[in-house]
């Protein structure tokens, strides 16, 4: 399910924005010049490949690092000089937890409740994340979803306006997964800003209103996941059936210069044609192959997917980065 | 005021929890305290009768440095270690009421021990016979100093490096604290030493209030104890590092 644009998103009061941060370790600079809003109410997803620079620019709206240049704001206020206000409307969800090895999870709950002026209840929130069974148990004893899932609640208990979540599916079964995005659609449908860190296209796919993709420390794509996988296409794939017993196949370079586009086999009777899919190249290509006999098993012609837009954006195999992955 | 009180009984709550804590923290002061009271080990310093008027000193400051220095230093060093201080940093507690928790707690801490020392000492002949309420500003200096010694470790240090040092200076201030052998029975290069540090510092402050101790008292241990106490806490918040 491609969720659409927060209807009330546009109209949302600004609570994040990143204006050209550079965040630099020594001489590594991990973040160089990104740039970006969130708004009231609106889910966006940072999503990058690890080391992309997604944490850096997490931790420093958090208030953790200071921008070598460049400015972060956090409901309108600065998160170093003016962190005592921030942490009041933040939540926050930090990659590893950091929660004491021997503390029980209604314990973890109860104590953050009372950094609070206003909680939710911490019955109902173990609840909400799955963990009422599991009030008297250790955090060392948690699995690592349910480790993210407790820090997911902590995140939330004061009531924040703005939530900050790092890789918050990381090491979470798949069953814990539907719970996270579960909470965090409602989180945005109650109101709350949410920027969220993920290498994982589904997360982006499946919760936010608007998605960055971010690269070695630059923006690459910044928009709904609407607009980023409309965008006009510049090829499109077809198979043809072919009996096992024939010799019959694709004459690519024939085919290209009827159609006016490069042809190029992808294995197993499937080809990429170098253009985009109007009608006439495909009463072309269905002509093409009726006088030579081939039938045309499937043509795509649909939507990109985001991976193919995250693909083709960082010129990266998605799946090689995910080291967090369980 | 709430945010402080659930972070106290959190901190002391997770000190319950562990019982190497309770071992250092109560059975072993106990242990030293019954052991060297009653078995004539440590010769006795002169004019002094009961042997337990020179152990009961030491062991109340062996105490403090215990809860002040090995539990602080150790569960800080390990909190900082696992981010659980990077957390905290997000959450509207702040650094001012996380460290007045860790006071609080560590007060409370060795005053469980002075509950459980002091009635045993006591039940032992133990027989103060000083200004008994110069006691206090002599255990809180002596907390102040090693806090700030336990701190400085786990603000700087690995949570395991903090572990085998605050468990290695234990066992060291320990001997030249003149808790369990009196300071002139050592080399006096070495009881010269001793004496700039906390431990015979608090020792011989503690003596000064109770009558005798194993560590020389008066103005110069009240000053090295002072100046550690000032000193200690302000080198560790000056260095430490929250992540």
């Amino acid at each position: 399910m491609v969720r659409g644009p927060n209807p009330d998103a546009p109209d949302g009061e600004v609570l994040v924005s990143v204006n050209d941060l550079v965040v630099r370790y020594g001489d590594l600079t991990a973040v160089d010049g990104v740039s970006f809003t969130a708004r009231q109410g609106e889910v966006l997803a940072l999503l990058g490949p690890n080391g992309a620079g997604k944490t850096s620019t997490v931790e420093t709206l958090e208030g953790y690092r200071r921008p070598a240049s460049g400015t972060v704001r956090v409901c309108g206020l600065d998160p170093v000089t003016e962190h005592h206000s921030v942490v009041q409307r933040i939540g926050v969800m930090l990659q590893g937890g950091g929660i004491h090895n021997q503390m029980r999870v209604g314990e973890t709950l109860s104590l953050f409740a009372a950094y609070y002026p206003d909680p939710l209840d911490p019955a109902g929130l173990a609840a909400r994340v799955g963990l009422d069974h599991r009030m008297r148990s250790t955090w060392r004893s948690l699995s690592g979803g349910e480790q993210q899932r407790l820090s997911l609640a902590l995140a939330v208990i004061g009531r924040p306006e703005v939530v900050f979540l790092d890789e918050p599916t990381a090491g979470v079964d798949p069953a814990g997964r539907v719970t996270v995005r579960e909470l965090i659609t409602e989180l945005g449908d109650e109101g709350v800003c949410v920027v969220l860190t993920t290498h994982d296209l589904a997360d982006a796919e499946k919760v936010a209103d608007r998605v960055v993709v971010v690269d070695h420390g630059r923006v690459l794509a910044d928009g709904t996941i609407a607009a980023l996988t409309a965008t006009a296409r510049t090829s499109f794939t077809f198979s043809v059936e072919v009996a096992t017993d024939s010799a019959a196949s694709v004459d690519e370079s024939a085919l290209g210069a009827v159609l006016g586009a490069a042809v190029t086999d992808e294995g197993r009777g499937r080809y990429r044609v170098g253009t985009s899919p109007s009608p006439d190249v495909v009463a072309a290509l269905t002509s093409w192959l009726a006088a030579r006999n081939l039938g045309l098993g499937d043509l795509h012609a649909g939507r990109r997917s985001l991976e193919d837009v995250f693909l083709e954006l960082t010129g990266d195999d998605a799946d090689g980065h995910g080291e967090n992955e369980p | 005021m709430r945010a402080w009180w659930a972070q106290t009984t959190s901190e002391l709550r997770l000190t319950l929890r562990n019982g190497e804590q309770l071992l250092v923290g109560i059975i072993i002061p106990l242990v030293v305290l019954v052991f060297f009271s009653l078995v004539a080990i440590v010769p006795l310093p002169d004019g002094v009768t009961a042997r337990v008027d020179v152990v009961a000193p030491g062991v109340l400051a062996l105490a403090v440095m215990s809860s002040a220095m090995v539990s602080l230093g150790i569960g800080t060093g390990f909190e900082r270690q696992y981010g659980v201080l990077k957390r905290l940093g997000a959450t509207p507690l702040g650094r001012g009421r996380w460290l007045a928790a860790k006071v609080t707690s560590v007060l409370v801490l060795i005053a469980a021990q002075m509950a459980v020392l002091v009635p045993v000492a006591l039940a032992l002949g133990w027989d103060p016979t000083g200004p008994v309420l110069a006691l206090v500003p002599a255990l809180l200096a002596g907390a102040a100093a090693f806090a700030g010694i336990g701190l400085l470790m786990a603000g700087t240090l690995r949570g395991t490096l903090t572990l085998a040092l605050a468990n290695g200076l234990y066992l060291v201030f320990l001997l030249l604290g003149g808790m369990v052998f009196p300071l002139d029975e050592l080399p006096s290069a070495v009881a010269n030493v001793a004496q700039l540090l906390p431990p015979a510092a608090l020792t011989g402050a503690v003596g000064d209030a109770t009558g005798t101790s194993g560590a020389p008292g008066g103005a110069t241990a009240w000053a090295v104890l002072v100046i550690w106490a000032l000193g200690a806490p302000a080198v560790a918040a000056w260095r430490f590092r929250w992540e």
